[in-house]
This record gives C-alpha cells, sequence and structure tokens, in this order.
C-alpha cells in the first residue's frame, strides 16, 4: 500500500480564492527617487523633506499588510519611486514575509548593499526582483535617469544580486539614449538564470499621475514611440502574433459604456501616503480612498452592524471600488467611438489614462487609440484607412474569429 | 541531518513548528510559508495539510509528545489509536524532512 502524503504541494494559484479578496497588493512605498529619469511619471527628489514627511510611517504600513494578510492576500509589490529610500525597508520586507506574504520588488538596485542580498539570499523574496535597466553604458544611463554615477550603483546592485544568488529579472524603458543598445540589453538578459522570457519594454509612456508638472508631461510625450515605432518593436518578439491570436481570442470586442472595463479596483493599490487606489495610474481624487480616515466617517458604511470598521483596506475593496466600477462613461466622443471600439485588448485607454493626460476618466486619448490602430492594421483587424468603431459588431466578430484562427 | 531525524522520530519525542516557516489560513485550509531558503523544495512554493495534518499541525506546540498528541486525537475522534499514532509520525516525519518542524 502506498505511503499516505500528508504535505501537499501548491502554487499560488491553486489557493481557495472565495474568501482571500486579494491576491496581491501593491504598496509604493515612496515617490522619492535617487534617479531622477526623465520620462518617470512619480518620481520626487530623494532628498526632498516635506515629501518624505507626509509618507506613511512605519506603523501604518505594517497595519496595511497586516490587513492585506487577513484578506488572504499572498504577495505584496513593494514599489516607488525608490523602495530602497526607505529606511525601514528591512523592517517592513520582514513584516510581510512573517506574515507569510511573498514580496514583489520593483527598484533600481542602485541601493542593493551586500547586507540586503544576504538578507535576500536568506530569507528570500519568494518572486524575482525586477530591476529596471535605464542603458548599458554609464553615458546612456545617466543621460535616462539625469543623475551622474547611477550607472556605476546600478551595475554593482546588479553584481551583488548575482553574487548571492539572488532571482531577479530585468526591463526597460525605451529612450532616446539607451535605445541603440537594445541589442547588447537583450544579451545581457538572456544571460540571466530567472529571464524566461524576452524583457518587458516600456514605450508608450504614462504622462504624471499626481498631473502636477505640465512642462515634464509635454517632454514625457515626446519620447513615446510613434505608432509605427510601437509596432515595430512588438514585432521583434518572435513570438508576438502567436500570442496575439491566443489574446484576441478572449479579449476583443466592444467595451460597451461601462467606465471600468480592466481589473481595476480587484487588487489594491495604496499610494505613499495611505490613500487606496483602484490601480497606481488613476490618482482622481475622487477616486482613491485614505486609509486613515477608517471608515468611520463613511456615511452607511457598515449598515450590517459595522464589522468593517477597523479595516479599511477591506471597506475599499467590497465597497468603494465596486461603487466605483459600476459608474457609466459620459462623455459623447468616448460613447461614440471607444464604447463601440472591438479593439480593446490592443488599446491602453482607460479611466487612469485619461486623468493622466486630461483630468477627465472617459475622454479618448488619442495617442493610445493611434497605436491600438496601428497594431490592428499590422495584424489585418483593420484596412488603412478603417475607424475600428465605424465596423459593425457582426462583422469584427467575424475579423477577429479570422485572425484567430489564421496559421502562422 | 533532517533526513537521519525524520527516520528517527518516535512517539516520545516533542516537536514545535520551526520559526523558518509561516502558517496562514486562508478560507479554512492550512496554508504553509516558507519563509527561509532551504525550506521546501522551490522559493515560490506553499504548502497545505490534509484535515488530519491540520489537526496535528496545530497541536506541535514544543510541549506535548507525538504520543500524547496521538492520544488525545484518538480520543478527540474515537479512531484507533494505533491508526492516528501512525499518521502522527507520518506527517511529523515528512515536516521533518522538509525542515518545516523541528524536534526538541
Amino acid at each position: 500500500m502506498p505511503e499516505p502524503t500528508y504535505v501537499v504541494k501548491l502554487k499560488q494559484d491553486q489557493i481557495p480564492r472565495r474568501a482571500a479578496l486579494l491576491g496581491q497588493v501593491d504598496i509604493e512605498l515612496t515617490e522619492r527617487c535617487n534617479n531622477a529619469c526623465i520620462h518617470c511619471l512619480i518620481n520626487q527628489p530623494d532628498s526632498d523633506a516635506n515629501v518624505r514627511a507626509r509618507e506613511m510611517d512605519t506603523t501604518f504600513v505594517k497595519d496595511i499588510l497586516r490587513q492585506a494578510a487577513d484578506l488572504g492576500c499572498l504577495t505584496i509589490r513593494f514599489t516607488g519611486g525608490e523602495p530602497l529610500l526607505r529606511d525601514d525597508f528591512v523592517e517592513l520586507y520582514l513584516f510581510a514575509r512573517r506574515l507569510g506574504m511573498y514580496v514583489l520588488l520593483f527598484t533600481n538596485a542602485r541601493r542593493m548593499t551586500p547586507e540586503l542580498a544576504q538578507l535576500f539570499a536568506r530569507i528570500p523574496l519568494g518572486r524575482a526582483i525586477e530591476v529596471t535597466v535605464y542603458g548599458m553604458h554609464p553615458e546612456s544611463y545617466d543621460a535616462a535617469v539625469a543623475s551622474c554615477g547611477a550607472f556605476a550603483d546600478f551595475w554593482r546592485g546588479v553584481e551583488l544580486l548575482r553574487a548571492h544568488n539572488v532571482p531577479f529579472i530585468v526591463k526597460q524603458s525605451i529612450l532616446p539614449s539607451n535605445r541603440p543598445e537594445m541589442a547588447e540589453f537583450e544579451a545581457f538578459a538572456a544571460t540571466l538564470p530567472h529571464m524566461e522570457q524576452m524583457p518587458g519594454y516600456a514605450m508608450n509612456f504614462e504622462l504624471r499621475g499626481r498631473r502636477d508638472n505640465p512642462a515634464k508631461n509635454r517632454f514625457i510625450q515626446t519620447l513615446r514611440l510613434s505608432p509605427a515605432e510601437t509596432v515595430s518593436m512588438l514585432n521583434r518578439n518572435p513570438h508576438y502574433v502567436k500570442e496575439m491570436r491566443e489574446f484576441a481570442g478572449k479579449f476583443m470586442g466592444p467595451t460597451g459604456d461601462k467606465l471600468f472595463n480592466c481589473s481595476a479596483g480587484r487588487i489594491a493599490c495604496i499610494d505613499a501616503y495611505g490613500n487606496a487606489q483602484m490601480c497606481m495610474g488613476l490618482r482622481h481624487p475622487a477616486m482613491v480612498y485614505d486609509l486613515h480616515k477608517g471608515v468611520g466617517s463613511v456615511p452607511n458604511a457598515c449598515p450590517d452592524g459595522g464589522d468593517l470598521k477597523d479595516l479599511p483596506l477591506r471597506y475599499a475593496l467590497t465597497e468603494f471600488f465596486p461603487r466605483l466600477r459600476e459608474l457609466q462613461a459620459t462623455d459623447p466622443d468616448y460613447l461614440k467611438r471607444c464604447a463601440r471600439c472591438f479593439l480593446k485588448g490592443l488599446c491602453e485607454q482607460c479611466p487612469a489614462r485619461s486623468w493622466q493626460e486630461y483630468g477627465t476618466l472617459d475622454t479618448p486619448v488619442e495617442y493610445l487609440c493611434e497605436v491600438a490602430h496601428a497594431q490592428a492594421r499590422d495584424l489585418g483587424l483593420l484596412g488603412a484607412d478603417e475607424h475600428a468603431w465605424e465596423i459593425e459588431r457582426e462583422e469584427s466578430r467575424e475579423r477577429v474569429a479570422r485572425f484567430v484562427k489564421e496559421e502562422g | 541531518m533532517n533526513e537521519k531525524m525524520a527516520d528517527s522520530l518516535t512517539l516520545d519525542m516533542i516537536c514545535a513548528a520551526s520559526d523558518d516557516v509561516v502558517a496562514r489560513e486562508i478560507e479554512g485550509e492550512l496554508i504553509l510559508v516558507p519563509l527561509a531558503a532551504g525550506i521546501g523544495d522551490l522559493e515560490d512554493e506553499l504548502y497545505t495539510l490534509n484535515d488530519t495534518g491540520k489537526e496535528i499541525w496545530g497541536r506541535l506546540d514544543g510541549v506535548r509528545s507525538l504520543r500524547q498528541i496521538a492520544t488525545e486525537l484518538a480520543n478527540e475522534y474515537g479512531a484507533p489509536t494505533a491508526e492516528i499514532q501512525r499518521d502522527v509520525t507520518g506527517l511529523v516525519g515528512e515536516l521533518v524532512r522538509r525542515k518545516m518542524v523541528v524536534v526538541h
């Protein structure tokens, strides 16, 4: 008779999800950064005392972590700004791990130390660190991050991770200074043991979510790849078309007039000041929930007796965000175009991008529309002069079905 | 070392959960999350125990012997003591091998 198995291995997606409200919580530990990237949508100066004073303190972050664990959360993403700028990073990291959560760290690796790399080797994060690479040489890297000597710090950090066998992957923002180095970057990425696919690229940059710097926003717009360049970049991935066929079968079709057609609000994103957001990009003041308030100040927040009183994160996820997800778009142009467009899945139009670009929730973002149309034309889903929102529903279904079935 | 300890496990031994693993309950299911390197096979792997295992895990307090735990469970569930003892040593042996439980 075979020996009974008492201990069963699980992958994260095998965990019961009915009561586990949260697969992941994203926490932006700070907006401050030791880089001053020319394309960044969030960064504040690393030494800005005012910004620092407004950030969540250690106790508050720990309370959020505790609430997340109580909701069944298995992964915490620490991001920023540069999360390693926080003096209490190690304390927060260990706290999250001791609550039984894995940690996904987004970093530029410049603040990596031998002690920290040793800690990650001894108490693993459970998720590969994601390091953004801004250039493969001091000239290109330092130009992109507007910080002298940054490349040397970055490279030292990466070497420390390698020396201690700490799993990490790399990704890149495509900028004028590093664009000629893409082949070199990809060759470097291929040497990393945890890179299972081609590195990810940021190229259609978001504008600043705080809408705090119009001049910088205008500059960021000049750094974006054109629609044609975007298509060319996507086609560098030899599996791109095959992946798009699989993707299109699941995610293409008109979005209708609901404002949210994405997963916003199904996980929680916490900004550096303790506001729960539906996604990291959506910082519209009416769409965020201040976790400092608790729910006591919200009328009818707890009609069944107040069991959410001390659980603002649960309240945000189960009461606040679901109400927002029911909102309808009202912009006439959006209703005429986006609501009827079958390129959902190719297009990044969403309330967050509309907010960043125009300070509204449902204005069509022309750049994103052009990128999506360029992709659709490249994939054979649209003719040269066609607009996707003008294609009849049945016709668009047939085009997608044909595309999904095509070989090659 | 752990293999040897697991193989020589006896009912008179006293065991406790290792500090290198975190036990969580999610929707009634006990989930064991490795904390330190070397626990489990892969870094992002989680573990769960069957119902019997969950009952035993909750009693591994570093005070009661495995025999005491088996007797308590046999009385509580009206099951044959020998069968429960087999389950206790089987489970704890596996957990010791995986470094999730330490022998005091």
